[in-house]
């Protein structure tokens, strides 16, 4: 399939002017302070492999990083295709990168379809380079060769920096089966056109390959040196991101690896599971090392039974995790109210995609935050948090798990697309014991003592555990009295919802007020939670630099919210939360104030502190850019 | 508070448990409701085995059936419709050293929670699972449930049902991994506490339909069976169910069924009339899910730290001249 182009969502810029002499030898690398790259191709060659290593070579090097994954709904798209892109895209940058930044600077296309894929998103700046698969203008096939030369040429037309490569050739010329081994020799001009320390692409190999034979890596480094090669000789610029190298361990690892690497420092031992995108590949990962450790990831039948089985797992001995997305939890929900009725710890993962329905599956959205406290009929509490790092991702596993053990609750952690497969540089972790679940509570039921004994200012109880000697009881879902009995009167379901309601309160005098991020008064504090938090500060730091009095804070409990926040609010003149949920737009047509939607978090902290926070969000299925958020904020502030 | 290893064995010695040790309230099932039979068989076998109360667990999901853990002085948990089984599959999973059972109804198993039922005979983890038949749904006022038999009419199908009953004995017996399916009538006790017995003793998931009468909505549905003794047929065999004189002098339809013959079984399921009671199939050899996952393993912190620390060295960046110990992933 070919598509021509329609470049009307690009506003082309001139062509800047660079050095277009070849200089072969000689060059010097110009120094940037960041600059955002892209690897794309068909689903299956190998470009999601190639970025990633760069990635890990950039955060070897010191650089700051931030790698995305582009990738497509189905496994096999047709080749060619627009929206069947399948790769990677990395921000570089010489300090700290908490986002993924605004529009690509440099692209390297395998083929123009996919090229496309990213042009109509918009997501490459008007002047962006890109290094284009050139074997397509000698295809055999007209319409495939008319289609590179058309595309080819509107794209130099509208002010694209397009350099046409033969990389297939290039490599033919080292392995036989160059489709497979292009990615490598990517890899290799990246190495070169980013001033990279080539011997550190070589180890990636190794590590990539390590478990395959000598002649699978030899033929790889083979590919990479000689995509350095060429670029070296053929390309005339060159880059220098100057890094630091960190004196500390760094571990690089994408979020969905990191809520895995949670659930095994948080000495959970149970995962029930079932393959949902964009969850899933916590699951592998976990599948992979979890047993290593005495951990059992459960495949279940269906979401609900991955749900229950979780429950069982955790009624009877140390708290279990279920991992899902969007659909799975929705059908999860009855099994929440469950745990949340009976009391039951249980840590619940979603790593949210784009809904309702099916919605998009790859795609990031911040569309459960009300599902996730509001979820399951009747009055349901449970926590929910959500991450907004990749090492927030690691840690707040843990946290949830210790929230659910010692409050004897359903703890919802909320990542999201974005989270899941970005990968960013953290400080290696410290393992503590303390992160651990104590082992499993045997001991003797003192007489007398009840199965729901709460504590009438907390809610709190102990949880009996079945193998401990005079704590027989059934636990059950229906309205119960303390001694789980079944009780239908009026004093003890409202006594019982008490209890677990009061449970919320009592954590949240627990919590400690979130900081701000920016001077704690002035014009506008935007509030934001989840993934978009490295994107936010990004802006904010930038109009605070041009003498703006805009101030940021992110929350990663959603329920309950920590104290002090509405004290934080009151400090500004304006308030506006800032997510990718549905809003509706309050210039729009039909909307006015008794009829605007407004944002989960938005609505949520109106609702609770009485204060007149607006909301921007959007949810084009992409992270927000800080350039997007600058030109909000600008707005906000203008507003009188 | 942890107890002493050795007063732990101690206790595990002495202890004899008698019938009320099990016995928890008054059931509040309809007089005559073939429950009250399945709950005492279960309660002599709790007792006839010793089972320890705290070291045993009822689960179940919703119906009228699904009381049966509030009647139990053992660990209960009385869950939601249909997931009876996958919390009894976490349970066991989570504490391989449980005895746990499991008692779900037709609609709780046969419909709502088919998908649980079909996987957990697949899963075949050792529990015993009670399927309380009564053919009709009863808590929710008499609606046709899964097993109800075509014309059956019912607050939903007042002119009668309109499909086949479908038969849970066939379906279990279709599923790979199956490995102990039984037949039981509430209305022979003697030979619903052998099988309860029999399958409490297979290592595995038994599962074991007991048709059941349900006095409120279907007082006449097993009417013939209880009154014509030659309309069941007795499944006795040397591995499977031995007959007491007295039984054999009733029941004088019987059947020589060796239980490891899985196509004669099929076949025996298929039967309605005479509805054939006993042992129809047995297989000690089917793994068992728990311990192909190596499940209830002891872990110190120092064996997780090690886990976690070696995990985290394959994607660690280490500080300048640090790097040689970054290691390929093996």
């Amino acid at each position: 399939m070919n598509e021509t182009i329609a470049i009307t969502a690009v506003k082309p810029r001139p062509r800047a002017t660079k050095t277009a002499q070849p200089a072969p030898s000689g060059k010097t690398a110009v120094t940037l302070s960041e600059h955002i790259v892209e690897i794309i191709s068909d689903s299956g060659e190998g470009a999601q492999r190639c970025g990633q290593s760069l990635g890990a070579i950039a955060a070897r090097m010191g650089n700051g990083v931030w790698t995305v994954e582009i990738i497509p709904a189905e496994i096999r798209p047709p080749a060619r295709s627009v929206a069947g892109g399948s790769g990677n895209r990395i921000r570089l940058g010489s300090g700290r990168v908490t986002n993924g930044g605004n529009e690509t600077d440099l692209v390297i296309a395998f083929n123009e379809q996919v090229l496309l894929g990213r042009v109509r998103t918009g997501e490459l700046k008007p002047d962006c380079t890109i290094l284009l698969e050139s074997m397509w203008r000698e295809s055999k096939d007209p319409k495939i060769a008319a289609s590179y030369v058309e595309t080819h040429d509107q794209l130099v037309k509208a002010g694209y920096q397009v350099i046409e490569i033969p990389m297939e050739r290039e490599c033919r010329l080292i392995v036989a089966d160059a489709k497979r081994g292009k990615n490598m020799f990517a890899l290799g001009m990246l190495c070169n056109i980013y001033s990279f320390d080539l011997q550190l692409g070589r180890d990636q190999i190794a590590r990539i390959f390590g478990k395959k034979d000598a002649s699978v890596i030899e033929s790889n480094v083979k590919l990479l040196n000689a995509g350095y090669d060429w670029a070296e000789k053929n390309l005339d610029f060159k880059y220098c991101i100057p890094a630091t190298r960190s004196t500390e361990p760094q571990i690089v690892i994408d979020g969905n690896t990191a809520l895995a690497l949670g659930v095994l420092a948080s000495g959970m031992e149970i995962c029930a599971m079932y393959p949902i995108t964009p969850a899933t590949s916590v699951s592998h990962y976990l599948s992979s090392v979890f047993e290593k450790v005495g951990g059992i990831v459960h495949q279940a039948e269906d979401e609900i039974a991955a749900c229950t089985f979780a429950i069982g797992a955790s009624y009877a001995g140390k708290c279990a995790v279920t991992v899902t997305s969007g659909p799975g939890y929705s059908l999860k929900q009855e099994a929440i109210g469950l745990a949340v009725m009976g009391e039951i710890p249980l840590v619940v993962i979603n790593v949210q995609r784009g809904g309702p329905s099916t919605g998009q599956p790859t795609k990031v959205e911040q569309g459960d935050m009300m599902t996730a406290i509001f979820g399951s009929h009747g009055d349901a509490p449970k926590v929910v948090i959500a991450p907004a790092t990749i090492e927030d991702c690691f840690y707040s596993v843990i946290t949830a798990r210790k929230i659910a053990e010692t409050f004897n609750m359903v703890v919802v952690v909320l990542s999201d697309t974005s989270l899941a497969s970005s990968q960013q540089p953290f400080p290696r972790p410290q393992f503590s014991e303390a992160w651990l679940a104590p082992s499993i509570d045997q001991s003797e039921i003192p007489a007398g003592l009840k199965p729901y004994d709460w504590n009438p200012t907390t809610g709190l109880a102990r949880r009996f555990i079945p193998g401990q000697p005079g704590g027989m009881h059934t636990l059950t879902g229906l309205a119960h009295d303390s001694l789980s009995h079944v009780a239908y009167d009026p004093e003890s379901n409202e006594s019982s919802i008490r209890a677990r309601s009061h449970k919320l309160a009592a954590l949240q005098r627990t919590l400690k007020t979130p900081p701000v991020f920016g001077d704690p008064k002035g014009d506008l504090l935007v509030i934001g939670w989840g993934s978009t938090k490295g994107a936010i500060e990004e802006a904010v730091t930038k109009l605070r630099a041009e003498g703006r009095k805009v101030s940021s804070l992110h929350l990663t409990f959603l329920q309950p919210m920590a104290p002090g926040i509405k004290e934080i609010m009151q400090r500004f003149k304006k308030v506006i939360t800032i997510e990718g949920n549905w809003s509706d737009d309050p210039n729009d047509e039909i909307i006015d104030e008794s009829n605007r939607r407004y944002s989960a978090l938005a609505m949520l902290l109106r609702s609770r502190y009485l204060i007149d926070v607006d909301c921007w969000s959007e949810v084009r299925g992409q992270p927000i850019k800080p350039s997007t958020i600058q030109r909000v904020i600008l707005e906000k502030l203008k507003q009188k | 508070m942890t107890i002493h290893a050795t007063e732990c064995l101690l206790r595990l010695h002495d202890q004899h448990y008698e019938l009320e040790d099990y016995q928890s309230g008054v059931p509040r099932w309809c007089t005559g409701c073939g429950d009250n039979a399945i709950l005492a068989a279960v309660q002599k076998l709790c007792r006839d085995e010793d089972l320890r109360p705290e070291k045993t667990m009822f689960v179940s999901g919703i119906g009228c059936s699904s009381r049966f853990p509030h009647y139990m002085k053992t660990y209960g948990f009385h869950g939601i419709h249909g997931r009876a089984l996958p919390v009894a599959e976490g349970v066991k999973m989570s504490r391989p050293d449980l005895n746990v059972f499991v008692n779900t109804g037709d609609g709780d198993c046969c419909s709502i929670g088919a998908a649980h039922w079909i996987h957990a005979i697949r899963y075949n983890m050792n529990m015993t699972v009670m399927l309380h038949d009564n053919q009709i749904y009863g808590l929710t006022k008499k609606q046709a449930s899964p097993t109800s038999p075509r014309g059956l009419k019912s607050n939903t199908t007042p002119r009668g049902a309109y499909l086949e009953g479908l038969n849970p004995l066939t379906v279990t017996l279709g599923v790979q991994n199956v490995s102990f399916v039984a037949q039981a009538v509430d209305w022979i006790p003697e030979v619903l506490y052998d099988i309860i017995r029999a399958a409490y003793h297979h290592k595995g998931l038994s599962f074991v339909r007991i048709l059941q009468r349900c006095p409120e909505w279907l007082p006449d549905m097993f009417e013939p069976f209880m009154h014509d003794p030659m309309k069941t047929r007795l499944l006795t065999h040397e591995k499977g169910l031995k007959l007491s004189a007295n039984l054999s002098k009733v029941y004088k339809n019987q059947e020589q069924h060796d239980p490891s013959d899985i196509h004669r079984a099929r076949e025996i399921a298929s039967d309605r009339d005479p509805i054939p009671v006993g042992i129809l199939y047995h297989n000690p050899e089917v793994p068992v899910y728990e311990e192909l996952r190596n499940a209830g393993q002891q872990r110190s912190t120092r064996y997780i730290k090690s886990g976690f620390e070696s995990e985290l060295d394959k994607f660690t960046v280490w500080p300048q001249g640090a790097d040689k110990k970054v290691q390929p992933s093996a």
